[in-house]
């Protein structure tokens, strides 16, 4: 239910591939979409949320019922637009208060096509697929009874390769100022930064990753996904930064060969489907999570140290800890449930992480980790 | 920091195999029934560690001193002196006071400093020394903020007036005035103009124990932003929850609306502030719970409102930190599932946030954020409507009693519920009294109890936000949400009711009555239109994790949605009605019963269903019943919950005996709605409670009461009042701490009362009673329909004429003659039987002939004696836990178990008076007058305490001693008193006078007083009462400390009482006795007669022994 409690709110439906249709009201674009059905427990950070490129495919529900709140900035964008294919809430607010705002979600969500609900139990929504796993679903303005048959015709999303839909389209330099396009000012804005040159493939990148590493006086320049090995190391990167992004790991193999010949050669850091690559590049297998984890609240235990810190997670596959090659051991764990969420290298300049160190939205904990990456980038570059 | 005392454990140091644990005492304003809730989970924490838990309170009244909480309980004086007894005795390893308020945190430093844990090498847990300090006093503070580079307000520490001058001609007002070392911000407060400035600076001073206050630029308007933080002996950090203040800073957190979690930061602003908050609690090294208070820069909006001459330095300013569990931690625990005092125990015994379980879902453990899927708002609960003369402004210094947590999924409902659980009159959203009430004349608009009204008045009549931003400096966010509200109502008003809009109006919160209201319609017709349209409300779990993981615990609220979370329980079971919040004349008691209610239904085999409003509370813990609804306690709200939890055409039946006036008022609804209620039924509280029926119920057995009636006119109580004779007791039918209640001496104070202090209309009846000046006693009494159980007889020592929750109270009957107490047993057992109870009940009698005030130092003069019913109440009273614990009857519980059906015989107990103990108990009263500006308090009919304390010892003089100790009520050989008296009392307080010159006092007193003591050829040296002519005056030697103590009695005339006033106020401030009735200063003064070998400390067990007869 929008905050206005307009009388001509236009009905919408999400329906899911198990049947059970859930009765809203229609915000953002009136068109539909169908995608996976997945639940975020964050309590803000709904703008870092719709602009994460790891949320394509999929339709977020927000298990936080007032969303809105403080509108939409220019400041908090992680991508260049919105990823979700659409967004379930159960209220959202077009009245928003904050001195940074410059439009209300719905405003937002219109702008760019995508299509919201609101005004439906997002808690019993996120019950279900506690229970029965993410499933399938459709987002629609139009009768609900065809959906669960249209459902059944449309492709699922684990037979997607969303990291092509999200990816950079050539390589880009990451400024001061935001994203800086490689064709018009590659020469001339080089060298600017005296710190070490750090490449970040992109396969779904999060602004605040980028941002994160220039702060801490890095040169930083994103790929495409496709970037072969050679051509990544003859950027001559001092390290090189996998990033998180959508989708199976198993539908990656061609990013996962390209990683398998620069694991060794420059220091490597994965976050999240990062992670995911480089355990697949060293033979381990990945496996879909029923729910998967998304939210700013997930315990995560250093098992070098003992120390637990709280993570930001968005991630629906894991690395199968069983299947991890000689060398790569885990190094964190999720204490909720107790599957991986780092691995190290025994003998190459390597670590991963399957969370968000660059938190965005979330709990700002692990943001040393980047210092950590920058030590082995330092120590192996000495 | 580098010897934290707690920070080694596990390493070369023992093991912590026994551990003393500070309660907070007595209920006061700004430390409330929070406590009790956190010690009682923290002593079950630890000894689930498998640690041996000593526990020390003076306030009986709390669950954590049943004896079954801890291993080894002391209800003792919170002094040096006593806690060293009991460590001697004890010897326990670790010493957590964290847990027990401020107080307990002082005691843990002025126990250091009294070398006392050095000397039996006690370990400090939690919160190390140096923190408590660093976060007491402003100077430690500021430097330690500024050593982890956190943002602190730009202010200065000062130690006399003439500094605190210097600092404001530098840098000009407003200036925030807060003392250190004090409770809930006592004699602190926001200065605008030269003069409050001269005046808050003097009373902070007075009232920081080291006379020290921080002047600080002020931040009036920025955003109150709180977190609730953790941290284990790794390092290892949590924050819990966060909360925003509706009511921006300049008004105190806990006199705030509080949203939980924040509804205005955007991520980035939240994660900064939960970043700092992490840095805090690491710097300041506390192992276990904390709560940090910062300020965040307003919206432009409210900046440009603000109009401040100075640019801040920074986007936030940390403002404040409680290094213990807090009333804030109770809140969030209660809005978060998790909780906090706990794990806060576990982790100061060593334990890491891993390695404890999250009890809530039995599955994931304490280290993680909960993710909250509601809005939870809190509204305090003040005491305006029992002193409609105080300053009604809330600042920095707290003047709430108690506070409502509503749950819900939109802010809107949230907030429309904590108004109905606030049970103030039938109070929501809608009412607009303020104009018409004694606040009228004040600015609405600035902080206050009324403004939530009076904002929501301004925008039914088109006030734009900007102009309320200008005056409130409220968030836009809550004021649209305001404006929400007020669309629905005009809809309502204005439209066709639809099932649609009643969905709509629902789900902003809108209850039956408030529909009935708009739309014209009574409520009932609005429930019959719900039943109709199938609109009920769905009950959702709170479960720390958004229904991530599934969740055991039985925590619920209502809201208007899709899913219901909550079938009905199967089998047997009860609901438990709970009292709400925190008031004067309802405190914890009643929650005391409530929780020991749903304890003995669960052993009963019937599952407890418990319904409360207080997030303060021991009743609304998670694991106290089968089933916590989280909701008001009003009738819809009830309803909708026996319906829920109804099966088949079988409603299950509602426990009211122990919810205070709260389940009795419910008691006549349930009834009216033909749904059962287990007990007593409401018609024979009715005939307790209805005036006229009463008198003949009494008359049929024989039994006298003073004479009276109730009346609905003016003319009528004339009447009644001229036929029984001056003076009257007064009071409103159906109310509860003798609210509003008043002796008056003649006519004309009589059309006062009922005109000015209360209304009277064939609705609201006033009984008029002859008002008989005697010795009062009370008893509480089971009755299972054929036996009457009477666990003791409590005497007062006030005579009739102060309410007795105010009273100071002994058991047994010492100064009783066998007579009376038979009478008193006769009169019990014979009403109760007649009456038809079942459960419990409370009687209150006087005692005509005889004398007023008795004690084993002055008994009673002999002569004929006869026993009057002053009132009975069909209901658990206050004194249940107080009556429980000299005992060791469990009142609450056998009466739980009668209602049930069982007999006494069945549970091995008979009829009549329990077997009188080897000991003396004493309930003392405990006031909170200091918080409150502008407030009389002298003893009376109107209750005022807001908590209690017990003396227990084997005898008489050593229960009183203590009792007046743990009450700050002692006097000490040679103490200046300052007396004045009124003359109708001048002739009996001669008696006093010789005593206190035995004790060894030395006497001062006003003008007649004076003359009076001169005449019987004592010594007394005159001060005068007029306070401009002469030096030293009454106020001059209460403030220079000549005298310590104050008797000030009244003469009943109103016009005099101002005169006293200054008097009263003057001690209240100093902090010294300030006795009001002849029989309190007799019995202080008697205690440091008697005083031989001082008192014994001992277990509360230990004292329990029956006399044998």
């Amino acid at each position: 239910m929008s905050t206005s409690a307009s009388n001509n709110s236009v009905p919408a439906y999400l329906v899911l591939e198990d049947g059970s249709v859930h009765r809203g009201e229609s915000m953002g674009a009136p068109v539909s979409r169908h995608g996976e059905v997945v639940f975020n427990t964050s309590m803000t950070g709904y703008q870092e949320v719709l602009t994460d490129p790891s949320y394509a495919g999929q339709l977020v529900t927000l298990t936080y019922p007032l969303v809105g709140n403080y509108g939409i900035n220019p400041q908090d964008f992680e991508s260049a637009k919105i990823r979700v294919a659409g967004f379930v809430v159960r209220e959202h607010c077009d009245q928003p208060s904050h001195g940074r705002s410059d439009r209300t979600l719905d405003e937002y969500l219109k702008s760019q096509g995508i299509p919201g609900i609101c005004g439906v139990d997002t808690r019993a929504i996120t019950r279900r697929l506690r229970e029965r796993g993410v499933m399938m679903g459709l987002l629609t303005t139009e009768s609900p009874e065809a959906a669960v048959a249209q459902l059944a015709e449309m492709p699922r999303y684990e037979d997607l390769d969303l990291v092509r839909t999200v990816t950079a389209e050539e390589k880009y330099r990451w400024s001061a100022a935001g994203p800086v396009s490689a064709r018009s000012q590659w020469d001339e804005d080089s060298g600017d930064e005296p710190g070490p040159r750090i490449l970040v493939t992109d396969v779904g990148v999060k602004y605040n990753i980028l941002r994160l590493l220039r702060q801490r006086g890095c040169e930083v320049i994103a790929v495409p996904a496709e970037t072969s090995a050679d051509d990544m190391l003859s950027l001559n990167p001092s390290g090189i930064l996998l990033s998180p992004g959508p989708g199976d790991p198993q539908l990656l193999d061609y990013v996962v060969g390209n990683v398998r010949q620069i694991l060794g050669k420059v220091p490597v850091m994965g976050i999240c489907l990062g992670h995911q690559l480089v355990a697949r590049a060293l033979g381990a297998d990945t496996f879909k999570l029923k729910f998967g984890h998304r939210g700013g609240n997930h315990p995560v235990q250093d098992l070098t140290s003992g120390r637990v810190y709280i993570t930001a997670q968005n991630h629906g596959f894991a690395v199968d800890p069983d299947t991890l090659p000689a060398g790569l051991g885990v190094s964190h764990i999720n204490l909720n449930d107790g599957t991986v969420e780092g691995t190290r290298h025994r003998d190459m300049p390597l670590f991963t992480i399957q969370y968000h160190s660059e938190a965005s939205p979330g709990p700002r904990d692990n943001e040393y980790i980047f210092d950590e990456f920058l030590g082995m980038v330092k120590e192996f570059n000495h | 920091m580098s010897n934290d005392l707690g920070n080694d454990l596990g390493n070369a140091t023992p093991p912590l195999e026994k551990v003393l644990v500070i309660g907070s005492g007595p209920i006061v304003i700004g430390q409330a029934a929070e406590f009790d809730y956190a010690g009682t989970q923290a002593c079950k924490s630890l000894r689930e560690e498998g640690v041996s838990v000593v526990l020390v309170n003076s306030n009986p009244a709390t669950i954590m001193t049943d004896t079954d909480i801890a291993d080894h309980v002391y209800i003792e004086p919170l002094t040096v002196e006593v806690i060293e007894r009991i460590i001697a005795r004890e010897r326990p390893q670790g010493i957590l006071p964290t847990l027990g308020g401020q107080t307990g945190l002082n005691l843990a430093v002025a126990l250091s400093d009294a070398g006392v844990l050095d000397r039996y090498d006690v370990r400090l847990l939690g919160t190390p020394l140096e923190t408590i300090r660093k976060a007491e006093d402003r100077e430690f503070f500021r430097n330690f903020l500024h050593d982890i580079g956190e943002p602190e307000p730009p202010n200065r520490t000062v130690n006399s007036r003439e500094e605190a001058q210097e600092y404001c001609d530098e840098v000009g007002l407003p200036l925030v005035v807060r003392p250190a070392y004090t409770l809930g911000g006592t004699g602190g407060g926001i200065a605008n103009t030269p003069q409050e400035f001269e005046e808050i600076v003097a009373s902070g001073l007075a009232s920081s124990p080291i006379t020290q206050v921080l002047l600080e630029r002020s931040l009036v308007g920025w955003k109150e932003i709180e977190y609730e933080v953790i941290r284990d002996g790794d390092d290892n950090c949590i924050t819990v929850c966060n909360m925003e203040n509706l009511d921006p800073m300049g008004a105190h957190t806990g006199d705030s609306i509080v949203v939980a979690p924040s509804q205005t930061l955007t991520d980035k602003e939240y994660q900064m502030l939960r970043s700092a908050s992490l840095k805090i609690i690491r710097g300041l090294g506390i192992e276990g719970g904390c709560n940090i208070q910062m300020a965040l820069r307003p919206h432009p909006d409210v900046a440009e409102a603000l109009q401040s001459h100075w640019e801040p330095d920074s986007d936030y300013y940390v403002i404040e930190v409680n290094p213990r569990v807090s009333r804030s931690s109770a809140l969030a625990s209660k809005a978060t599932g998790y909780p906090i005092a706990r794990v806060s125990a576990k982790i100061a015994v060593g334990k890491r946030l891993h390695e404890i379980p999250n009890a809530v879902t039995g599955k994931t453990g304490a280290a993680f954020e909960p993710a909250l899927d509601y809005c939870v708002v809190k509204i305090p609960r003040w005491p305006f409507d029992k002193f409609p003369n105080g300053d009604r402004q809330v600042t920095t210094q707290m003047k709430a009693t108690g506070e409502v947590m509503a749950i819900d999924r939109s802010f809107e409902a949230a907030l429309q519920k904590a108004t109905r659980s606030l049970e103030i009159g039938n109070r929501t959203l809608l009412w607009e009294g303020m104009a018409s009430d004694a606040a009228a004349g004040q600015n609405l608009m600035a902080p206050n109890d009324l403004r939530l009204w009076a904002v929501m008045a301004a925008l039914r009549r088109n006030s734009t936000a900007e102009e309320l931003i200008g005056k409130t400096y409220i968030d836009p966010w809550f004021l649209s949400a305001m404006q929400r509200i007020v669309n629905m109502e005009r809809r309502l008003l204005g439209e066709t009711l639809t099932p649609d809009l009643l969905y709509r109006a629902k789900r902003l919160g809108f209850s039956d009555v408030q529909v009935g209201t708009l739309a014209d319609m009574l409520p009932e017709q609005v429930r019959d239109l719900r039943r109709r349209w199938d609109l009920r409300p769905v009950y959702k779990m709170v479960d720390t994790c958004a229904a991530e993981f599934e969740a055991v615990t039985p925590y619920y609220y209502s809201t208007y949605e899709q899913e219901n979370e909550a079938p009905p329980i199967p089998g047997d079971k009860a609901i438990v009605i709970g009292s709400g919040p925190i008031r004067i004349g309802q405190g914890i008691e009643f929650d005391y019963c409530s929780v020991h209610a749903a304890w003995a239904l669960s052993d009963a085999g019937v599952s407890s269903v418990m319904i409360n409003s207080n997030p303060e509370t021991v009743s609304t813990d998670f694991d106290t019943s089968d089933r916590l609804y989280f909701e008001p306690l009003d009738e819809e709200a009830v309803r909708d919950i026996i319906d829920n939890e109804t099966v088949g055409d079988v409603p299950p039946p509602s426990v009211v005996q122990f919810g205070g006036q709260t389940a009795i008022n419910l008691s006549q609804s349930l009834a009216h709605a033909g749904l059962p209620i287990l007990g007593s039924s409401a018609d024979s509280i009715d005939v307790a409670s209805d005036r006229q029926r009463f008198e003949e119920f009494l008359s049929r057995l024989g039994i006298p009461q003073p004479p009276g009636a109730s009346v609905a006119s003016v003319s009528e109580a004339l009447q009644v009042a001229q036929n029984i004779g001056y003076p009257v007791v007064v009071r409103p039918s159906y109310v509860l701490g003798g609210r509003a209640m008043e002796i008056v001496q003649n006519a004309s104070e009589l059309v006062r009362y009922l005109t000015v202090a209360t209304e009277v209309t064939p609705e609201r009846r006033v009984l008029v009673d002859h008002y008989m000046e005697g010795k009062e006693c009370e008893v509480d009494a089971i009755c299972d329909g054929e036996q009457v159980l009477i666990p003791g007889i409590m005497e007062h020592i006030e005579r009739a004429g102060v309410h007795s929750g105010d009273s100071m109270a002994i058991y047994p009957g010492l100064n009783l003659t066998e007579e009376e107490v038979d009478t008193l047993v006769d009169y019990t057992t014979r009403i109760g039987l007649a009456m038809g109870v079942r459960g419990l009940m409370n009687i209150q009698f006087v005692i005509q002939g005889g004398s007023a005030y008795r004690s084993p130092h002055s008994p009673s003069e002999d002569s004929e004696t006869s026993v009057y019913i002053i009132e009975v109440n069909p209901r658990g009273s206050r004194t249940i836990p107080f009556i429980s614990k000299v005992t060791s009857v469990p009142v609450a519980r056998l009466a739980t178990r009668v209602m049930l059906g069982e007999t006494l015989a069945e549970m091995g107990y008979s009829g009549g008076l329990w077997p009188r103990q080897k000991l003396v108990g004493i309930k003392a009263p405990v006031f909170s007058m200091s918080k409150l500006v502008g407030v009389d308090s002298y003893l009376g009919p109107e209750m005022k305490s807001t908590g209690e304390v017990m003396g227990i010892d084997r005898d008489f003089p050593g229960a009183l001693s203590k009792a007046l100790m743990a009450a700050s009520l002692s006097l000490k050989k040679g103490d200046g008193v300052l007396l004045s008296i009124a003359d109708q009392h001048k002739a009996e307080s001669l008696v006093l006078i010789r005593e206190l010159i035995e004790a060894g006092c030395r006497l001062y007193a006003t003008e007649g007083t004076a003359q009076m003591i001169q005449a019987t050829g004592m010594p007394v040296t005159m001060i005068t009462k007029l306070l401009s002519e002469s030096y030293p005056n009454v106020v001059d030697v209460i403030n220079d400390g000549t005298v310590s103590a104050v008797v000030n009695t009244l003469s009943g005339d109103t016009s005099v009482m101002r005169d006293g006033f200054y008097i009263r106020r003057a001690a209240v401030e100093r902090r010294i006795p300030c006795f009001t009735s002849l029989d309190t200063a007799r019995a202080a003064v008697e205690a440091l007669l008697m005083q031989r070998g001082g008192y014994s400390i001992e277990q509360i067990d230990a004292y329990l022994q029956p006399v044998e007869s």
